[in-house]
């Protein structure tokens, strides 16, 4: 892709990403919040942290699938942009919902499973966030930086059963959710899988001999 | 941030109010009352949007502002229409309240299906304000239009035998769009939607067979032609477009208890001590409030239904 092509894209994604911050803030202004304003702002807030998230852990798949690199170089700006609407999700449910009654918050992280996960979810967000720069992975080293970084796979359970756990059963909403996340880690389980046993058969490929059979099984 | 906030409606403001928006058919319908006395009594059954007049009972008036008749008919949950707040009122228009027959039987001396006009005329009519507190942890103050179900139960008389009462909702996919079986079928309910009651619970006097509020005939996305308010309940207690009411012997199965059973017990009392599995029932957010009020024991209504549980534990029978 062309430098040109890779800018168009990232402004792009830029607009999409700040679009559901702008409609929201343009229904507010004209008063179309429902009537349980609150209510209206977290949850969008907190559709939008997942879609955007599941978008940045679909980046990976489409290059697996399509052999495309430049979904690739989204990843950092869609997983910012997934913990941008995160935090504004938890200040909404901070100052709005629960106007800093600290006690109340803190029973509910321990005692209500949806919230602590949530809040799990959010935490581990944060180091990822602040180790996303170039200057990161060259002090942390390519590898760690890597393998700190595979966190967003848990973050993204998290999420999801955080949904799965507030919705009530007979919403199918967090469901759809939970099914594009499960496609979006098979394709990668599916990849792994796939070089692994290519790697393997190429390590034990049988001699111009012949009749070392044992050794393909793994 | 706009947060809307609710204008501090005096009670008898409310029915005024409600006819001024439908000005137009009340005008139209006096003017036919007036041409055509004789025929005034058979002619237009009172519909959706239309005024349904009748005295306020003030001894179950709250110090509460009423909810706006926007909010109360626009954020519902009813999920023949879908799962979001805004789907009752949006699909509302499929739903044919008229003609209307309401099945009463099982338990009972003399079982009856009853017309719904028939129903509008079997007792006097009165407005009562009633917190509605959702188990979601939302509540408004709606004026409801009706009489004491206890009014309609007389009449079929029930037998000895007769310890429970339960509603069952209009099943049709044709008026309820969600009813309709998706393509993966995750959500949704086991249609039809059923809620139940103790026979003491459902002759209480706070239990209205409701057919009107804010003045006016019942709104689709409501439950119209015909539900009961059940104020010391969750909301979901309080069964919807109601088109059989049974009496029985045993405990009725009920439509939330049936996909989560830990969550939504038979009894459902408002209960700030007795929290949801996943949430606290502590606080509540009021529509048009912006700071959460403490959830009020039988949602305020304790002094005249606690002694239906004396003895129990409301954390067993939650």
């Amino acid at each position: 892709m062309t430098r040109r092509g890779r800018l168009i894209l990232k402004v792009v994604v830029w607009a999409a990403c700040l679009a559901p911050l702008a409609v929201l803030g343009w229904r507010a202004w004209n008063g179309d919040l429902t009537a349980n304003p609150i209510s209206f702002i977290t949850n969008w807030l907190g559709d939008w942290t997942l879609r955007i998230l599941l978008t940045s852990l679909a980046m990976t798949p489409l290059r697996v699938l399509f052999r495309w690199s430049w979904p690739v170089t989204l990843r950092r700006l869609l997983g910012l942009f997934a913990f941008f609407y995160a935090s504004l999700h938890f200040c909404v449910w901070l100052v709005l919902d629960h106007f800093f009654a600290w006690r109340e918050m803190g029973a509910d992280i321990v005692k209500r499973p949806y919230i602590t996960i949530g809040m799990t979810a959010l935490t581990l967000m944060i180091p990822l966030a602040a180790t996303s720069t170039a200057g990161a992975i060259r002090r942390l080293g390519g590898a760690r930086w890597q393998w700190l970084h595979r966190l967003v796979y848990v973050i993204g359970v998290c999420g999801v059963l955080h949904y799965l756990w507030l919705a009530k059963k007979a919403n199918p909403a967090p469901k759809y959710y939970a099914a594009v996340l499960v496609l979006l880690l098979g394709i990668r389980v599916w990849d792994w899988t796939r070089r692994r046993v290519a790697r393997l058969s190429a390590a034990t490929r049988p001699s111009p001999a012949g009749g070392e059979r044992k050794t393909l099984s793994p | 941030m706009l947060i809307k906030r609710g204008g501090d409606i005096k009670g008898g403001e409310i029915t005024d109010q409600a006819l001024y928006l439908n000005r137009r058919a009340f005008m139209v319908g006096a003017a036919a009352l007036a041409l055509a006395p004789g025929s005034a009594r058979a002619a237009a059954p009172p519909a959706t949007g239309q005024p349904l007049p009748a005295p306020r009972n003030k001894a179950f008036d709250l110090p509460d502002a009423v909810t706006k008749f926007q909010d109360a008919t626009t954020y519902n949950n009813f999920y023949e229409f879908g799962v979001n707040k805004d789907d009752p009122y949006q699909h509302a228009g499929s739903l044919r309240p008229r003609p209307w027959k309401v099945q009463v039987d099982g338990l009972v001396q003399k079982p009856k299906t009853f017309d719904i006009d028939d129903v509008l005329k079997m007792a006097p009519l009165e407005e009562r304000v009633y917190r509605m507190r959702c188990v979601e942890g939302w509540s408004m103050v709606i004026p409801w239009t009706g009489f004491p179900l206890s009014a309609l139960l007389k009449r079929v008389e029930p037998t000895g035998a007769a310890k429970y009462v339960e509603f069952v909702t209009l099943m049709d996919a044709e008026q309820f769009p969600a009813q309709r079986r998706g393509l993966f079928n995750l959500g949704g309910l086991d249609w039809p939607y059923t809620e139940g009651l103790r026979l003491d619970e459902a002759m209480h006097p706070l239990t209205l067979l409701t057919m009107g509020m804010y003045g006016q005939v019942l709104p689709n996305q409501n439950g119209a032609p015909l539900r009961v308010v059940v104020p010391w309940k969750y909301g979901f207690k309080s069964a919807k477009s109601i088109v059989r009411i049974r009496l029985t012997a045993e405990e009725p199965k009920t439509a939330w208890n049936k996909v989560a059973p830990q969550e939504y017990g038979f009894y459902s009392n408002v209960n700030p001590k007795v929290d949801h599995p996943r949430w606290s029932q502590a606080t509540e957010r009021r529509i048009g409030e912006f700071r959460r009020r403490e959830t009020l024991m039988f949602n305020g209504y304790a002094d005249q239904v606690a002694s239906l549980y004396s003895g129990m534990d409301l954390k067993k029978y939650y």
